[in-house]
């Protein structure tokens, strides 16, 4: 047994006639920031989606903290510490700042008919809330927030349940350089405290400031895998952004 | 929105119900009483039907499947006699956890579907209920109907225990309604609606709330139903399990504001007594559907998402702009980067 935090284990799914992702094999090692990159359709969102059970794979397997999850759901995977962030910054609108946070801070069956939010949710919200400089923000409905905002929000609220193995889906896909800089920021500061990432990203740049190792996909199934210098001049990861 | 034990509100409630309560012992015009009961009963099932269709978004069209069930559990214990004259009364909350407990099967499996097709299959429930209904004759009567023994209560205050178990019933359904969105089931009933696949992802026990709503939601409906039945005395499988039932119940959370604590019973009080009215003006045609779908139209015309929430959200409009320049100036010394972060629409 390796003591790989994640392991894909030739993980396939089609889609009708499309292989999205194709006998996918890859690894996350404890402690790293790893990046998922590749071109458009590679099967990377496709790859999260499995991981974190949003989609059936097809067939392959997926092992999280050494354990084969049999049938991942989404729910069971958060609980046991892997959580995602999503590419559009799904947020609950309605709900307050605070309560985006309460929500995904995790709360037994019996803690359901509590009060909504209590004063020991409402410091713990805060607590991670001020991390995030969202703290002022905290009354506000979460639709109120900006589009860059909401993403901070989304990355701080999955953090309430103490992840060990955290899944960024293009963390700074549309939001400014100014908001770039605060996420990247987060990200070195949540992986100092022990936080793993796998993180899909198109800013190059970004992934090659942040991120060791680097995972190339191409077609559903990697091409590439080591550290972000040797990634960058490898022949078969240029071919498969520019095209031969 | 969140602090809902204000002190405005409780005097609301305390105003409203104390009126209520009073209104048989003042006394008024016969046809008063009588609307009234129809009245609240609405509102009494709208508001059950909102746990579930405001809270948690799921809008179920077969509640009236439900409210039919209780109706033939009083009918069906209470054929011969009523011992006393309160029993059935006293019957109803073991009928409201029966049918709540029975729904909840039923619910894990409707409640794999959403939004529409979740409508669709609710649908099929209230036709299925109708069937047995028609068919089960050995228990239901089928198309001949099944009377309630007649309440023995005095001619001059006949209507009073109706009056007032539908009026506790209403309590019950606004009571569970504010307790939802004071607790945790209410938070993630917010999370189940706004985005459901999201919710999953951030641990939200997405099943166990939407079980919990349909069956509180479908029990309190069918305790409805169960006095419905003892007042109307007879029932009849079209008119126990009535769509139109169901559609009154949904109409009207819809025209007072889904997923609000006053909505429903807005809707109940606007919706039942026009309905009353154009009933009257039109004689027993069915002409008087069009008048109250007109009525309908048109408040759903003028304020889209229901009456409350399109006044909130106007008063919220209006208070933004006046208070904008306070606002903005508290905002500023917020997150690096948020004064100038552009808004994406997707």
């Amino acid at each position: 047994m390796s003591n790989a935090l994640l392991e894909v284990d030739h993980l396939t799914k089609r889609f009708g006639g499309v292989t999205a992702v194709d006998e996918c094999s890859f690894t996350v090692e404890p402690g790293t920031i790893t990046a998922l990159i590749g071109p458009n359709g590679s099967g990377k969102t496709t790859a999260f989606n499995m991981i974190t059970g949003y989609l059936k794979a097809d067939s392959g397997e997926i092992r999280f903290h050494g354990e084969t999850i049999a049938r991942p759901r989404p729910a069971t995977l958060y609980r046991r510490g892997l959580s995602r962030t999503f590419q559009q910054a799904r947020i609950f609108p309605e709900l307050t700042v605070e309560e985006n946070m309460v929500v995904a801070g995790g709360f037994g069956p019996r803690e359901l008919f509590g009060r909504r939010v209590t004063s020991a949710d409402s410091e713990r919200a805060l607590t991670m809330l001020t991390q995030f400089r969202l703290d002022q923000l905290a009354q506000l409905p979460a639709g109120d927030l900006s589009y860059g905002q909401r993403k901070l929000l989304e990355f701080a609220a999955v953090l309430m349940s103490s992840p060990t193995l955290v899944l960024l889906d293009e963390p700074t896909a549309g939001v400014n350089p100014v908001m770039i800089d605060a996420m990247e920021q987060h990200i070195r500061e949540r992986h100092a405290a022990g936080v793993t990432f796998l993180i899909v990203e198109h800013d190059m740049q970004l992934v090659m400031r942040l991120c060791d190792p680097v995972i190339v996909l191409d077609r559903g199934a990697p091409i590439a895998f080591g550290p972000p210098e040797l990634i960058q001049n490898d022949p078969l990861v240029l071919e498969a952004y520019l095209g031969s | 929105m969140k602090r809902t034990f204000t002190k405005a509100g409780l005097i609301r409630a305390g105003i409203f119900f104390l009126i209520l309560i009073l209104v048989p012992i003042i006394g008024g015009p016969g046809w008063l009483l009588n609307t009234l009961i129809f009245t609240i009963m609405y509102a009494a099932l709208s508001s059950s039907w909102n746990l579930l269709g405001g809270y948690a978004g799921y809008p179920s069209l077969g509640h009236v499947a439900f409210f039919g069930i209780g109706a033939y559990a009083v009918g069906i214990i209470f054929s011969d006699s009523v011992y006393g004259g309160y029993a059935p009364f006293f019957v109803l909350p073991i009928i409201g956890i029966a049918v709540g407990l029975l729904s909840i099967p039923i619910g894990w499996v409707s409640m794999r579907t959403r939004a529409d097709v979740f409508a669709i299959v609710t649908i099929t429930l209230l036709f299925i209920t109708q069937t047995l209904a028609f068919n089960l004759k050995s228990i239901t009567g089928g198309a001949q109907g099944k009377s309630v023994a007649p309440a023995p209560f005095d001619v001059s205050t006949y209507d009073w225990p109706f009056y007032y178990a539908m009026l506790i019933l209403l309590a019950i359904a606004m009571g569970v309604s504010l307790y939802f969105r004071r607790s945790k089931i209410g938070l993630s009933l917010a999370t189940v609606r706004a985005d459901e696949d999201k919710a999953h992802g951030v641990g939200v026990r997405v099943t166990a709330v939407k079980l919990i709503a349909f069956a509180v939601s479908s029990g309190l409906v069918a305790m409805v139903g169960g006095v419905w039945a003892y007042y109307v005395g007879f029932i009849y499988p079209q008119f126990a399990v009535d769509p139109l039932i169901t559609i009154g119940m949904v109409l009207m959370a819809f025209l007072g504001g889904r997923g609000t604590l006053w909505g429903p019973v807005l809707g109940a009080f606007i919706l039942v007594p026009a309905q009353e009215y154009f009933a009257q003006a039109f004689g027993a045609s069915q002409l008087y559907l069009i008048a109250y779908a007109a009525v309908f139209l048109v408040i759903m015309l003028f304020l889209p998402r229901g009456i409350l929430p399109s006044i909130a959200d106007r008063l919220k409009k209006r208070r933004a702009s006046a208070a904008g320049d306070a606002r903005d100036a508290a905002d500023t010394p917020v997150p690096v980067g948020s004064a100038n972060e552009p808004k994406v629409a997707r």
